[in-house]
């Protein structure tokens, strides 16, 4: 449901300022959003000021180089630092993103970062994503093979070939890494989660129809086929604008939609 | 149990991106038109009441405010149009790629413009 205001406990409030102890060469100011599970206080905007003479280029960095020296109760998913892992995505300076992949230099003035939007907060950038990973499971993203198909084959151990044409067919879309920033910028996401798959679900659920190994392409279709799970998608493209691995979910969905009006 | 978990800050924190932003004029644009189709209507029964009833709407029409608020209408139809045709395209799963969508906003704005203009320096 459309509901612009958030509830009374997500109100974000004034939060404390950690000032630079020596002064620093060429400051930078990083507002952080913070939510502690364990005090009763809503969410707050902490500040911190590094020293990028002192710091890595990305917005990871920072974000170590504060729970390292200023804050140690900063909490936030990383893991390997180079956008393979999917696991640092958040909202920087309005846009979702990796973290590993957003050079401090692209932000003007004071950086300002947030969980994934419209998430529930398991604390501070950290967002409860076990309603999306349900979501995925259940297109069903793994190969299938049915019986018929696998009789055919001579001897069952045989690999499952393919040709490159039909590989090529999976390009920009097995690449995701399940970030779930483009899920999280897509305001018919925001409105509607509880049905609404969401850009990077349908684009897996894509990328499993256009899979020639695999034979359940028709049902999956089916599966998808529903006013609340797919057609929610309305083309706005956030998801587009904001993958950090250059991906376009929207055209993904656009393909699954006239595929289940010319094939089904 | 209740974990009472916060709901992250979304469209007050999110970028005002030109995609989301073309999305949200294109259905307040369609609201819009609907709204004048009824004021359309209006205008038609008018003439079909005779004279009396005309002269009123033509009084009404002569304000400036009225000639500001129907330019802003032509202008909400172009928009409208221009951006349908785009969503066409879409359809297809054709100019779907980041830098296409751009572009093809920015030409949806300039034809918008000078349509509007076009038809307002003709009549």
């Amino acid at each position: 449901m459309v509901e612009f205001t958030l509830p009374i406990n997500s109100k974000v409030q004034k939060g404390i300022n950690h000032p630079v102890k020596d002064v620093s060469e060429k400051p930078k100011k990083i507002i952080i959003y913070r939510w502690n599970p364990e005090d009763q206080e809503n969410p707050r905007l902490d500040s911190y000021e590094i020293d990028l003479t002192k710091c890595g280029p990305m917005v990871l960095d920072a974000l170590m180089k504060i729970k390292n020296e200023i804050d140690s109760s900063l909490t936030f998913r990383r893991s390997c630092r180079e956008g393979v892992c999917g696991s640092c995505a958040m909202n920087i300076d309005g846009v979702n993103t990796l973290a590993c992949l957003k050079p401090i230099e692209e932000v003007n003035g004071e950086i300002r970062i947030y969980p994934l939007p419209h998430m529930p907060v398991v604390k501070d950038l950290v967002p409860d994503l076990s309603k999306a990973y349900e979501q995925l499971a259940s297109i069903k993203p793994w190969l299938q093979r049915s019986k018929k198909d696998f009789n055919s084959l001579q001897n069952s151990s045989e690999e499952k070939k393919q040709t490159p044409k039909d590989r090529e067919k999976l390009d920009g879309q097995w690449e995701c890494v399940l970030c779930f920033c483009c899920t999280t910028s897509c305001p018919s996401y925001w409105w509607n989660s509880d049905e609404y798959l969401g850009p990077a679900v349908l684009m897996q659920a894509a990328r499993w129809v256009n899979d020639s190994r695999d034979s359940e392409r028709k049902n999956r279709l089916k599966a998808v086929n529903d006013k609340m799970k797919l057609y929610r998608c309305h083309s706005i493209m956030n998801c587009t604008r904001s993958c950090p691995k250059g991906l376009n979910p929207a055209k993904a969905i656009a393909e699954l939609k006239k595929a289940i009006v010319t094939e089904l | 149990m209740s974990l009472n978990r916060p709901l992250s800050p979304h469209l007050s924190i999110h970028k005002r991106v030109l995609t989301a932003v073309f999305s949200i004029f294109h259905r307040f644009t369609g609201i819009c038109l609907s709204l004048g189709a009824i004021l359309l209507s209006v205008w038609i029964v008018l003439i079909a009441l005779g004279p009396t009833y005309y002269s009123k709407f033509q009084m009404l029409s002569s304000l400036i405010f009225f000639k500001i608020f129907l330019f802003f209408w032509t202008l909400t139809i172009f928009y409208h149009l221009y951006n349908g045709i785009r969503y066409l395209f879409w359809s297809y799963g054709k100019m779907m790629d980041l830098g296409t969508v751009y572009k093809s906003a920015y030409v949806v704005i300039i034809l918008s413009i000078l349509s509007t203009i076009l038809v307002w320096i003709s009549i």
